[in-house]
């Protein structure tokens, strides 16, 4: 497939701080990548650079094959995009925003098919309000709308799920997964929120600092057969040591006076709840942490750099 | 760039703000109308106490076109505040609403984008002008009537036929308009610096204040800077009410007594425009969106 972007050895110097340090990666096409990274890891400069909002210090962006800076206008006809707030005329209506932005990208829209855009964000019924009666979950569809209002070959997506309520998160994982598979599109979606990027994203690049910890397949990062599943009983000594003498003890991690920890596949987890349950251990909590989860606070906790991975 | 343009005069026109300064235009009027109309006979006698025993005056001195001068005179000071409100806030707006980071990942060049705001910034300010004609000379003439005008400047009088008058303010107001357009553009060009309105709008005022000081302080050292000044050269609109005179010393009807002074005026804010708005696009398009 071919590289939808392609980025190579960026970075953004501000005065002392680097906040994006020889970044190099691609996307193909009908990838949703995703973007992760602790608060300030520099995500957010980077998705400003692939959008001509900051000019990088040194290095290379090509998208849809060309290079950003003297094919600008050309490339941002194909891209939509949010950025971090969905921040748009509080004065105006949700339907004169969007028709405001469609101008802007070019497009002469019927109103007929802005409030079909309106529909596919549920805002439909809100369209003649203006927009500063509107939530933030509200806000970050009307954005969304707008990004996508001129039908973009790709759509780049800064925390889109910031300020949402879980009906509002949910919504918006929907949309993203129903426009890559239904419409074909290039997605990059950035997120500290690890969570959200398993559950959509096909391809995962983690920063730190500025830097470039890892990148690969999201199916080789989220390996279900890879889930710590913390447990908590009534009694943990004695589940500890029942569990010791079971079949479960190779899944068996450590011991804490809070909980207990075991390593084993997703799909096993009713299995051992309902084991548990049979000899009586009085099962408080058991729940699985995230495989990535713990592979992101390990990596961003230490200071490495640079690992790939192939599927 | 039309397309932007008219984007940007929509924006301008949607909002509940920009016609704050026609109303306060209005009421400003409205009060200079109201107290010349009642107490108008009291302030001619007063302003003619002076030259009352060399010269007989008859006719309506209290007149539209008189009363027009007297509002100029007194709201060319003020308007720059009412054009710096909108002109000011024209980037840093953007900026404080969150709106400049998705307007610049639109398909347009900042050039382009930096252009259209300034020319819609500009047809705001010709809109408060012609309101202000309109109610000013249009409604003063039809409250006040017409007549010759008598004006009174620092060491002479000057009296313009009736029929001699209204072309000049036609072109006293498009000077104005010029001198208005220089605010705009101290405000847009500040306005780029800053992510809040107050900022800029603060700043446009306070240059403008120390400039006009410093035109009108009769301080030799300040002599120097004074013709490069655009506060100096804002009140060359009233050039247009100067006339020359014959021999007889009778004022040559259609004349203005220094042409010149306008066109060097007029020159001089044509530059600080130009230089304002090359200065905005240059570091503008230097500049990260953070905001």
């Amino acid at each position: 497939m071919s590289n939808i972007i392609t980025v190579t050895e960026l970075s953004k110097q501000f005065k002392q701080i680097t906040a994006v340090n020889q970044l190099s990666f691609s996307i193909e096409q009908g990838d949703v990548y995703g973007f992760l990274g602790q608060n300030g890891a520099g995500k957010s400069t980077t998705i400003r650079m692939l959008l001509s909002l900051i000019k990088p210090t040194t290095g290379n962006i090509e998208i849809f094959g060309l290079n950003l800076q003297s094919h600008r206008k050309k490339i941002l006809q194909q891209v939509g995009s949010v950025i971090e707030k969905p921040d748009v005329y509080s004065y105006l209506s949700a339907l004169q925003n969007l028709q405001l932005f469609a101008k802007l990208s070019g497009m002469q829209l019927t109103k007929k098919t802005l409030m079909q855009q309106l529909e596919r964000v549920g805002l439909a019924q809100r369209a003649n309000d203006t927009v500063k009666i509107f939530s933030q979950g509200m806000k970050q569809r009307l954005g969304i709308a707008i990004a996508l209002v001129h039908n973009p070959t790709l759509i780049i997506l800064d925390e889109p799920t910031n300020g949402l309520d879980p009906q509002g998160i949910a919504d918006i994982r929907n949309l993203i997964l129903h426009l890559s598979k239904e419409d074909k599109k290039t997605i990059l979606v950035s997120s500290h929120l690890l969570t959200e990027i398993e559950q959509i994203a096909s391809k995962v690049l983690i920063i730190d600092k500025g830097k470039k910890v890892i990148e690969g397949a999201a199916s080789d990062l989220f390996d279900p057969s890879q889930t710590i599943v913390e447990l908590s009983t009534i009694d943990n000594d004695a589940a500890w040591n029942w569990l010791l003498q079971s079949e479960w003890s190779k899944y068996l991690l450590k011991k804490s006076k809070a909980s207990l920890s075991l390593k084993l596949n997703k799909i096993h987890i009713p299995q051992l709840n309902a084991a548990l349950v049979k000899a009586e251990l009085g099962v408080i909590t058991i729940y699985p942490k995230n495989s990535l989860e713990n592979y992101f606070l390990q990596v961003t906790s230490e200071n490495q750099h640079v690992e790939t991975f192939s599927n | 760039m039309w397309k932007l343009f008219q984007i940007e005069l929509y924006k301008i026109f949607k909002r509940r703000r920009t016609y704050i300064a026609f109303i306060a235009i209005a009421a400003l009027i409205a009060v200079v109308q109201l107290g010349l109309k009642v107490d108008g006979k009291e302030y001619a006698a007063f302003v003619m106490a002076d030259l009352s025993n060399t010269l007989q005056i008859s006719g309506n001195i209290i007149n539209g076109y008189f009363v027009c001068y007297v509002i100029l005179q007194l709201l060319l000071v003020h308007v720059p505040l009412l054009i710096a409100l909108i002109a000011a806030d024209m980037i840093s707006g953007e900026s404080n609403m969150g709106t400049l980071r998705l307007l610049l990942t639109k398909p347009i060049s900042r050039t382009e984008f930096l252009l259209a705001k300034f020319f819609a910034s500009t047809v705001y300010t010709v809109s408060l002008l012609v309101w202000m004609a309109i109610l000013a000379l249009f409604v003063s003439m039809w409250l006040f009537g017409t007549d010759d005008m008598f004006l009174l400047k620092n060491n002479y009088a000057v009296q313009i036929e009736n029929a001699d008058i209204f072309w000049r303010y036609i072109g006293a107001f498009c000077f104005a308009a010029l001198a208005m357009t220089t605010v705009a553009s101290l405000g847009f060009f500040l306005s780029q610096f800053s992510e809040n309105s107050i900022g800029p709008i603060v700043a446009t005022m306070s240059i403008i204040i120390i400039c006009t000081i410093l035109s009108t302080m009769s301080i030799p050292i300040f002599n120097i800077i004074k013709p490069y000044l655009f506060t100096t050269h804002m009140v060359a609109w009233k050039e247009f009410f100067d006339l020359k005179v014959n021999d007889a010393n009778i004022t040559i009807k259609g004349s203005i007594q220094h042409p010149e002074k306008i066109i060097q005026s007029a020159t001089i804010l044509l530059v600080h425009i130009v230089a304002l708005i090359t200065a905005t696009i240059y570091f503008f398009n230097k500049k990260d969106i953070l905001s």
